[in-house]
């Protein structure tokens, strides 16, 4: 998926990928993230 | 100059309390019955009885009846597994709810709870047959007449009644203040709650352990509780409240709050200062975290399985003084997720595992057990979370792959060896490492483990604060003296 120029929405967790990374990913690859969040699900 | 002392862990043991009545006051159901008030009948419903919950395998894997390899060769669901109904095991027991409710009376300091006098005569027996409960505190339970219930639940203070599984109600916990919502009544039922598990947790470490109540000098209490009122949210201590329930009367205490890495900071802290000679014996205790009860019932129903969140846990470790015997709590082994470490999986475990292992000359298959995040996976995946412990040792099998430690094609080898299948309730920071204490204070003593490594994650962004992750590890390992 090309990513340049899209905006992006980066959800993460604790015990799995966590938003920043994501984040940092999805810039990476010239998205703009509007929102970054890192969730605890337990 | 004095020399450190070598910290030892005497024991850990576990009270939980099958609440299901409680479920409705957990956050998430108690959010969404306000919407929705016919989902109470659709969550009662699916709440268990208490013979299953007592028989329910990953609960006798807490009581340490059953141990996490054998929990692990059971057939799933769990939940339909039939063993005998245990109340009592080597490493604590389960409480049904109606005497969990009168400990919530005989345990509590600021007249807050009532309880119907039918219900407080015919509790009264289980009680006074408990071996953890005095005459003074089976003294604390007394009755009132239905109507003062009425009127508290009416009055001009907020009041939530207490109602048992099937729904009857059989007392209430009024709030305090009528514009202070840190002295609501969910609030402070929470924290009674969380008091009541710790102390149970804290008298039946005490009592295995035969320890002189009145040389235990400190507890840290590590829950997830905030206990204040206005002026102070979260003021704290309920350390101390603990410790005068439990007979600690030449203690102080303090909490440490860390979320669910909280109780590994707090080992920590208590190994150190039994380390500096400051006390012989220091308790860490957690208490439950009632928020979460019923935190995923969405999944469960949707899977047409029983709401498995309805059982409160309580935690206290004794660390001392070494006795010669007791596993050693490797101080220089501390791992830490610090500031700079970026919050990547791959660096918290680096920090937390490779860093310490590295340090001390060891390696990954020196460590014959790693305790992480060991939440019920029973619980967590109908709900979509995953099987979060299997997901924890798989990204530590693959940093060992990665060190060139195994082999890429041992990874799964490495887990089922080295990990500990997931048996805690999603109690928060009781569900962190800790449960495997007890297991392995045995496996250490007399069992075949030689070393074992703890490691906690605390989301710390939940509170708004900062962007980062915490976590803590320790070694703990087998007493050579």
């Amino acid at each position: 998926m090309d990513l340049k120029g899209r905006k992006v929405i980066a959800l993460g967790e604790r015990d799995g990928v966590q938003g920043s990374a994501l984040a940092e990913c999805a810039a990476s690859a010239g998205a703009e993230v509007v929102l970054e969040m890192t969730h605890c699900f337990v | 100059m004095t020399t450190l002392e070598q910290p030892v862990v005497r024991g850990a043991r576990f009270f939980l309390a099958h609440t299901p009545g409680l479920v409705r006051y957990g956050s998430r159901p108690s959010r969404d019955i306000a919407h929705e008030p016919s989902l109470e009948a659709q969550i009662g419903a699916r709440l268990r009885v208490f013979a299953e919950a007592a028989a329910y395998p990953p609960n006798q894997t807490m009581l340490g009846r059953l141990s996490p390899d054998a929990l692990a060769k059971l057939p799933r669901p769990w939940f339909e597994h039939r063993a005998g109904v245990e109340r009592w095991g080597p490493h604590g027991e389960i409480m049904p709810e109606e005497e969990f409710f009168a400990l919530l009376m005989v345990f509590d300091s600021a007249g807050l709870v009532s309880l119907s006098e039918d219900f407080a005569a015919t509790i009264r027996p289980a009680l006074q047959a408990h071996p953890l409960l005095t005459e003074g505190d089976i003294a604390r339970l007394k009755g009132v007449a239905e109507a003062r219930i009425e009127e508290t639940l009416r009055g001009t203070l907020p009041a939530l009644p207490l109602r048992g599984r099937e729904g009857r109600r059989i007392g209430c916990i009024r709030g305090d203040h009528a514009e202070d919502n840190t002295l609501f009544p969910d609030v402070l039922l929470e924290n009674l709650a969380c008091k009541v598990t710790a102390i149970m947790a804290l008298r039946a470490l005490l009592e295995q352990e035969k320890v002189d109540l009145r040389k235990v000098g400190y507890v840290l209490n590590s829950g997830e509780e905030a206990v204040g009122d206005r002026y102070q949210r979260g003021g704290g201590n309920l350390a101390k409240a603990v410790a005068e329930m439990s007979g600690c009367s030449c203690a102080t205490g303090v909490d440490i709050k860390g979320f669910c890495c909280g109780p590994v900071h707090a080992l920590a802290l208590a190994s150190s200062l039994v380390a500096s000679r400051v006390y012989d014996h220091v308790a860490v205790v957690g208490g439950c975290s009632l928020a979460k009860l019923g935190m995923k019932y969405r999944g469960h129903l949707d899977a047409g399985q029983p709401i498995l969140e309805d059982t409160l846990v309580g935690a206290a470790v004794l660390v001392s003084a070494d006795d010669g015997r007791s596993p050693v709590f490797r101080l220089d082994s501390l791992g830490r997720h610090t500031v700079e470490a970026g919050s990547s999986q791959r660096a918290i475990f680096e920090h937390l595992v490779s860093h310490p292992l590295r340090r001390l000359g060891l390696k990954f298959l020196d460590i014959d057990r790693f305790a992480t995040e060991l939440h019920n996976p029973e619980v967590t995946e109908p709900a979509g979370s995953g099987n979060v412990p299997l997901l924890n040792y798989r990204m530590l099998a693959g940093l060992a792959a990665l060190e060139k430690e195994i082999d890429p094609g041992d990874v799964e080898r490495f887990v089922a060896e080295r990990g500990v299948t997931g048996f805690s309730p999603t109690q928060g920071h009781i569900a962190s490492a800790l449960p495997f204490m007890a297991h392995a204070v045995d496996g250490l003593r007399e069992g075949t483990l030689r070393r074992t490594l703890f490691l906690a994650k605390g989301s710390l962004f939940l509170g708004r604060m900062t962007q980062q992750a915490d976590g803590l590890s320790f070694i703990l390992e087998r007493n050579g003296r």
